[in-house]
Parts: C-alpha cells; sequence; structure tokens
C-alpha cells in the first residue's frame, strides 16, 4: 500500500508523475525477467484447502496453520490449528507450490472439516479472513455450487485483486455453475495433459484463463506419503507456484499485472511458445 | 388422503424407489466395466445426519457395504463432496492413509480411485468413486470427461431416488414434504361443502405455487 493517496476516481495532469511505475517494463517481456533466479522468497501463499500437514518432507515448513469453522452464525477462527490435513489434498497443493517455489512462505487456512452443512459458508469466510490477512497469493483448489454466496465471493475475489492478492482457483471440468473461479478478478486454471511444471497455456476462450500441469501429477499426500494424481486441483497451485516466483522478482506487481506476464510468458504466447 | 387418492399417488410412487436404486447399481457396473476398474460405488449425501452413505457398489465389496456410513467432510469422497472437484489419485507412491482409510471402509487395499461429485443443480448429492483401473493404462483428460458424464447420469438417479423417498414418506405421513398429503386430505374432504372454501384454499396454494 502506498503511503500518499493516489488519485481514485480521475488523473489531473500534475498528478501524472506519482503514478509512475516503480519498475520499468522490458520492451519484451521474457520468462527470465519474469522468474529468472527467483525462488518465491518473501511471498507469502495461501492454501485455502483441507489443511497441510506438518513437517511433510515435501512441504517443509508451514508457517502459519488456522482453521476455519462455524457455530450458528458465529465465525470460529482457531488461530493454531492443529489437526493438520484431514485428507491430503492441502498438504498437495502446498507441496506442488513449495516444488516451484521453494523458499515462499505458506500458510495453511482449513476451511475442511466441520461437515458438509455449512461448507459454503465457511468457504467464504475462510476466503473473507484469508484476504483480510493480506496473503500475496491464495490458492483455491475448491469451489461451491451455491448461488446464495455467489454475490459475496464475488465482492471478496474484487476486494483481493484491489488489495494485491492473487486468487488462483480451480475451474469445472463439469458443465456446473460454480464459485469463484468464474470471476474475473480471480486466475481460473484447468488442466492439459503435458509434465512439465512450467508449461501453461492461456486460453483465449475464458472463462477458464489459463491451463497448467494437472495430469499424473506426483504430490505430497498425509502421513509424508506421496501419490500421483490427476485434477484441476493439481493445475491451480502450478499457476500459483509460478506467480509467487514471479511476485519475488517483482514485489510491486497488481493482479492485473500478474495476470499480463502469465499471459505474456505462457506456453502458447510470446517467448513461451 | 381418500384411498383414491392415495391410490393413485401410490401407483407413481410404489416401485420407483427400487427402479431408481436399479438404475444407480447399473451406472456402477458400467462405470466399472468401461474403466474395466475392481470397484466402483455411489455415496448419498444423508443432509439431516450429515453424513454419506454407501447407496449402490459394483465388485469387490457389493454385498456389504451398501448402507454404510461415514463423515461427510473426511477422507477423499468427503472432500470431493465439499470442494465440488474431481479428484484422481493413480498411484500410491509411498503407503499414505488413505490406502488405509479405504481399505477399512470397502474391504480391499486399493492403489488408485477416481472421484467425482454429484452435481444436480447447485445441489451437491453425493459422490461417485471408481476404484483400481488397470495401472498399466495411463490416465487422459477424456478419461476424466467421461467420469464426468457418468458422474451427470449418476446425479439424475440420485435426485429421482430422493424424490421417490420423499413421496413415499409423504405417503405414509411422515417427512417434511407430509404437509402436502394432509393438504390434499383436506382439499378431498371439502370436495362436498358448498360454501366455497375449497375454491379460496386452491386460490391460496395456486399463490403459493407462483411464490415458489
Amino acid at each position: 500500500m502506498t503511503e500518499e493517496p493516489l488519485p481514485a476516481w480521475s488523473l489531473p495532469a500534475d498528478a501524472v508523475e506519482r503514478i509512475a511505475l516503480p519498475e520499468a517494463w522490458p520492451g519484451r517481456i521474457t520468462r527470465e525477467w519474469a522468474w529468472g533466479g527467483a525462488t518465491g522468497a518473501g511471498v507469502r501463499v495461501c492454501v485455502l484447502d483441507s489443511g497441510v500437514e506438518r513437517d511433510h518432507p515435501h512441504v517443509g515448513k508451514v508457517e502459519q496453520s488456522v482453521a476455519i469453522s462455524l457455530d450458528g452464525d458465529q465465525v470460529i477462527v482457531e488461530e493454531e490449528d492443529t489437526a493438520g490435513d484431514l485428507c491430503g489434498h492441502g498438504t498437495a497443493c502446498a507441496g506442488v507450490i513449495r516444488s516451484l517455489a521453494p523458499e515462499c512462505e505458506l500458510a495453511s487456512v482449513r476451511v475442511l472439516g466441520a461437515g458438509f452443512t455449512g461448507s459454503g459458508a465457511v468457504l467464504l469466510e475462510g476466503l473473507r479472513w484469508a484476504v483480510e490477512q493480506g496473503y500475496d497469493v491464495i490458492n483455491m483448489s475448491l469451489s461451491t455450487t451455491k448461488q446464495k454466496f455467489a454475490s459475496l465471493l464475488h465482492e471478496l475475489a474484487d476486494t483481493a485483486y484491489f488489495r494485491r492478492t492473487m486468487v488462483v482457483a480451480s475451474a469445472h471440468n463439469m458443465p456446473v455453475e460454480s464459485y469463484p473461479w468464474r470471476f474475473s478478478s480471480v486466475i481460473s486454471v484447468g488442466s492439459h495433459e503435458l509434465s512439465d511444471p512450467f508449461a501453461y497455456y492461456y486460453n483465449p476462450t475464458p472463462p477458464v484463463e489459463f491451463f497448467a500441469r494437472g495430469v499424473d501429477v506426483e504430490v505430497a499426500w498425509v502421513g509424508g506419503g506421496r501419490l500421483v494424481c490427476t485434477g484441476n486441483s493439481f493445475a491451480t497451485p502450478h499457476i500459483a507456484g509460478i506467480a509467487a516466483l514471479i511476485l519475488s522478482n517483482h514485489r510491486e506487481l497488481t493482479p492485473f499485472q500478474l495476470k499480463s506476464v502469465l499471459y505474456l510468458t505462457a506456453t502458447n504466447v510470446g517467448e513461451g511458445s | 388422503m381418500s384411498d383414491d387418492l392415495r391410490g393413485a399417488v401410490a401407483a407413481g410412487v410404489l416401485g420407483a424407489e427400487e427402479n431408481y436404486r436399479a438404475l444407480l447399481s447399473s451406472i456402477v457396473e458400467v462405470a466399472r466395466a468401461i474403466f474395466k476398474a475392481k470397484a466402483s460405488s455411489i455415496f448419498l449425501l444423508d443432509e439431516a445426519t450429515d453424513e454419506l452413505v454407501f447407496e449402490a457398489v459394483a465388485g469387490e465389496g457389493s454385498d456389504s457395504l451398501v448402507g454404510r456410513r461415514f463423515p461427510s467432510s473426511t477422507g477423499i469422497a468427503g472432500f470431493v463432496l465439499v470442494s465440488r472437484q474431481p479428484l484422481v489419485i493413480e498411484d500410491v507412491l509411498e503407503d499414505p492413509r488413505f490406502s488405509r482409510e479405504t481399505a477399512e471402509s470397502t474391504g480391499f487395499v486399493p492403489k488408485g480411485l477416481m472421484a467425482v461429485p454429484l452435481l444436480h443443480e447447485e445441489r451437491a448429492l453425493g459422490v461417485l468413486e471408481v476404484l483400481d483401473r488397470p495401472s498399466d493404462s495411463r490416465f487422459t483428460l477424456a478419461e476424466m470427461e467421461l467420469l464426468g458424464l457418468f458422474a451427470n447420469e449418476a446425479a439424475i438417479a440420485l435426485d429421482l431416488l430422493q424424490r421417490a423417498r420423499r413421496a413415499g414418506a409423504a405417503l405414509e405421513g411422515k417427512g417434511e414434504l407430509a404437509v402436502l398429503a394432509r393438504l390434499a386430505q383436506a382439499l378431498e374432504a371439502r370436495g362436498a361443502e358448498e360454501d366455497g372454501s375449497r375454491e379460496q384454499a386452491l386460490r391460496l396454494l395456486e399463490a403459493l405455487e407462483n411464490v415458489l
């Protein structure tokens, strides 16, 4: 956040200098410029999921583990969640992000485990909490089909976008309406069949915006284990991890710019092609 | 409810549950055959108890599993239900917890499974699982699409099954929709009156129908 208020709704002539970009963009965006030498250091990535197993050899350090639940209308935030991962999925996503951005700061916000009833509300409150924490990247390999949460999730996704939090969400591979991946303020991710973790495609016919590695992915699982998995759930942390790399080289990027860099470096666009 | 009305409704409902259960069984049998898998199951979400219930099973465990319950938001099936995301685990590389959990609920240790949420309109009704497809064939996105097609079919069948059960419960005067049966009965009873109350009640019901 900038200290001096910037023009909000209009740009007077004498304010042009004040919105100068902190870093000049090269004429051509390359992968080397985007994340060459990057480790993800200094970037805070949140895995909104089933929890993340602590001390998993393929996940490493988890800085923060929080659990969100509801008691009636009351949102309960357990700041020291010791339940670990109730399924394995969150650990898998965290492991993918770690494999791409080895020095990023990982946080787990657990929104699963309190039962199916109310799970949509818990997902919403979990995202709200994560956005308030100002993480740089939020990985959401889950969605809700409940219409009543759509507008609230939309608002949250936009809030994140304007606060420089990039929400990366799994697209649905079935013809159903679900959220938040359909919103343009998040990055939505589907799967391709290649095995290169750095291969990703921009989709010129959205709503799915990017395709990343999501088939036969070797992932971490609970109990210190490993599995080979397939699903858009695992494509999503690939983009989250690459986003973390880009942000660790270019801290000032807004979600709009970050998406643009992802587009310009995609396998079917520009240098990636 | 008059015997005539009860008879008419019963004719539509009786046997329906058995038919829809047979349809679900057929879907898991076909899914198992198409994917050349060892087993396939459909779980129904019981919202009243927040549990997943084995509703149809083909292959290993088919004799003993139907009716068995477990919590709705843990394990692979629970995750798939809550997250609405399909998930394919193809190869267990290092004995993780999931294989033991699945073994406890299915009676055998799978090497892999495919799980997909059963979504109907905006509701998640349950989960379809296919266990242990042949490990020598690589998984493709085309198979994921096929799994989605089965899931769509299974979701429609589950929806029909639930409707049949609710209708059955209404006939027996239990369940939240039993009030509909009682209303029908009250309207029947008013049929002989000439005070216009039956017409008024019908208009009121039509207004309610419009609201809904």
